[in-house]
């Protein structure tokens, strides 16, 4: 766990959960106050920068700052239920076709090829069609989409796993194939599902700031790194830094999440942990 | 005498996959109470089948087609799954071939140990942990409580297959099938492995049959053994009978083609070809009488 890659990424992530749980006390300002008066004034220490607006403000006069901060909130939370709930239903449909494998597997393996073969883009905004805008459509579609990534390699895994003669000798103790499954082999694809499961937050992150990019993720008054990336993108000529700021806190945050995954994925396996 | 605690009657196996050809014909074996039995034989030769078989281990492409698996008075081959898990790890338990494949790289030593010892002993975690340290230490390995803390990559060969002999024995099963377990270990560990294995069996009474294609292996640790050709028991006899005077023109062959010390110059040559024509003639034969098979 001393591994510098998740001392840093994983402190950086931290850093933005308790700064988005803590949001209305971070934040300077009222992230939905408008004052036209105020309106694309620079961030600190450029000519003629505001005292009061750190990072500067957007064309409506509200504070960049405070909106990123409130941004952090629906990010993260499609970040951490979004992937969550990937993994754990393309994990268990995987668990169960690499193990139980014959029929199982076939259905399955079918069913995530089908799946996969269907564009996700038309299929997110098919599915944001018939349920509707807001945080629970751009979760859905996330899941939706983003299953079969899950249930291809937990399978593939599984299924290695179940042929190691770890598996055998546990099944000449006379385990039950629950047993197995679960002691044996879910330690062993634990490393590769938090690898999977972080690099999927990163994913995730990015989806919907594309789908609030287009405002298909949650209604306009709620402040999103993507709708800021939107807004910002129109008047970039005159406020640079409308577009930079958001776009920069979703670069970090991506790329934390990656690092993070992969140095996880080393430091949680035994045998490379070494 | 009592009746034997393992009895093999004619077990015959098919392979599906390469056109139905014999893997086991009509193997019969006993294993007595206390006994340690060899069964040797060339790769290939059935062995791991056999003890696949006993342990409901079959892969999907081996079929049994006919034969039984006597132990304590029930055929192994007839029971449900739940019935047969419930006999595994209690009664019979598996020395497996490869210590270093055999152990789970994510788990700790002490669950692994301590997971027979709760389901089949029904101790509580904190007694099946104190009697895994004990059975380290019967295994002669000196600092149980580290040894218990490792991973197994921490471990050497020798180390691990020691584990895995403590894990096996302190199930205290009747029968401990021993899969080649020193074919992965070099030539001086192999020996003290050999002699923990017979003084556990000694000391718990427990019968073993001790699979290996290694005669210099089976004549240390075997009271009685079996040679398998082809599926095919060759010959079958007190290690010192058969070893003295091997009756069987392949057993004879197999022990020739042993290296010996004190004449480096012998030994290697491999079996003369009018021997495998007798033998592939004998298989034969017993095909066309016995199993009414097309020669393969």
């Amino acid at each position: 766990m001393r591994d510098p890659k998740v001392v840093c990424a994983g402190g950086f992530i931290l850093l933005l959960i308790v700064v988005a749980i803590a949001a209305p006390l971070v934040a300077p300002k009222d992230p939905l106050a408008q004052n036209l008066l105020m309106a694309t004034t620079p961030p600190a220490g450029f000519p003629g920068a505001e005292p009061g607006s750190l990072l500067g403000t957007d064309g409506l006069g509200r504070d960049v700052l405070s909106r990123v901060i409130f941004g952090a909130r629906v990010s993260l939370t499609v970040a951490f239920v979004a992937a969550g709930l990937a993994c754990l239903i393309g994990s268990l449909l995987g668990l169960l076709a690499g193990f139980l494998g014959e029929l199982v597997d076939a259905l399955i393996s079918r069913l995530v090829d089908v799946w996969m073969a269907f564009p996700p883009v038309l299929l997110s905004i098919l599915l944001i069609a018939v349920i509707g805008t807001g945080l629970h459509s751009v979760i859905a579609a996330i899941v939706v989409i983003d299953w079969t990534r899950f249930c291809r390699v937990v399978r593939t895994e599984t299924k290695s796993q179940a042929q190691m003669d770890y598996v055998v000798a546990a099944r000449t103790i006379g385990f039950s194939r629950p047993a197995i499954l679960f002691r044996e082999i879910l330690p062993n694809i634990v490393p590769v599902l938090i690898a999977l499961l972080t690099l999927e937050m990163g994913i995730a992150v990015v989806v919907e700031a594309i789908l609030s990019f287009v405002g298909l993720s949650v209604s306009s008054d709620t402040p999103t790194w993507g709708g800021m990336i939107a807004e910002g993108r129109q008047i970039v000529h005159e406020a640079w830094w409308v577009l930079a700021v958001p776009l920069v806190a979703l670069f970090a945050t991506v790329v934390a999440f990656n690092q993070l995954g992969d140095g996880l994925a080393r430091s949680l396996d035994p045998v490379l942990r070494r | 005498m009592s009746a034997p605690r393992l009895a093999i009657e004619a077990l015959s196996a098919i392979s599906l996959r390469d056109g139905n050809r014999p893997i086991l014909r009509r193997v019969s074996l006993t294993v007595d109470t206390g006994e340690v039995h060899g069964l040797v034989g060339e790769s290939g030769a059935g062995k791991s089948t056999i003890a696949k078989a006993i342990l409901g281990i079959i892969p999907s492409q081996v079929k049994v087609t006919d034969g039984r698996i006597g132990f304590e008075g029930r055929d192994l081959l007839a029971l449900s799954p739940r019935d047969l898990r419930a006999v595994l790890g209690r009664d019979i338990a598996l020395v497996p071939q490869d210590p270093s494949t055999a152990l789970n790289p994510s788990r700790r030593i002490d669950a692994q140990m301590t997971d027979g010892l709760r389901l089949k002993r029904g101790l509580s975690a904190k007694q099946a942990r104190l009697r895994a340290g004990a059975l380290l230490e019967e295994v002669q390995i000196r600092d149980p409580e580290r040894v218990l803390d490792s991973y197994p990559h921490q471990l050497s060969g020798g180390m691990r297959q020691r584990v895995l002999i403590a894990a096996a024995f302190g199930l205290e099963p009747k029968l401990v099938i021993a899969d080649e377990p020193t074919t992965a270990l070099d030539v001086t560990v192999q020996k003290q492995i050999l002699r923990l294995i017979r003084s556990l069996q000694e000391r718990h009474g427990t019968s073993v049959l001790f699979v290996s294609h290694d005669f210099g292996v089976v004549a240390k640790i075997c009271d009685r053994l079996t040679v398998l050709y082809m599926g095919k028991v060759m010959e079958q006899g007190s290690t010192a009978d058969v070893l003295a005077a091997p009756r069987h023109p392949y057993t004879k062959a197999l022990l020739a083609a042993n290296p010996r010390y004190d004449r480096p110059d012998t030994g290697l040559e491999p079996t003369p070809p009018e021997v495998i024509a007798a033998l592939r003639a004998e298989i034969a034969a017993f095909d066309a009488s016995v199993m009414g098979c097309r020669d393969g």
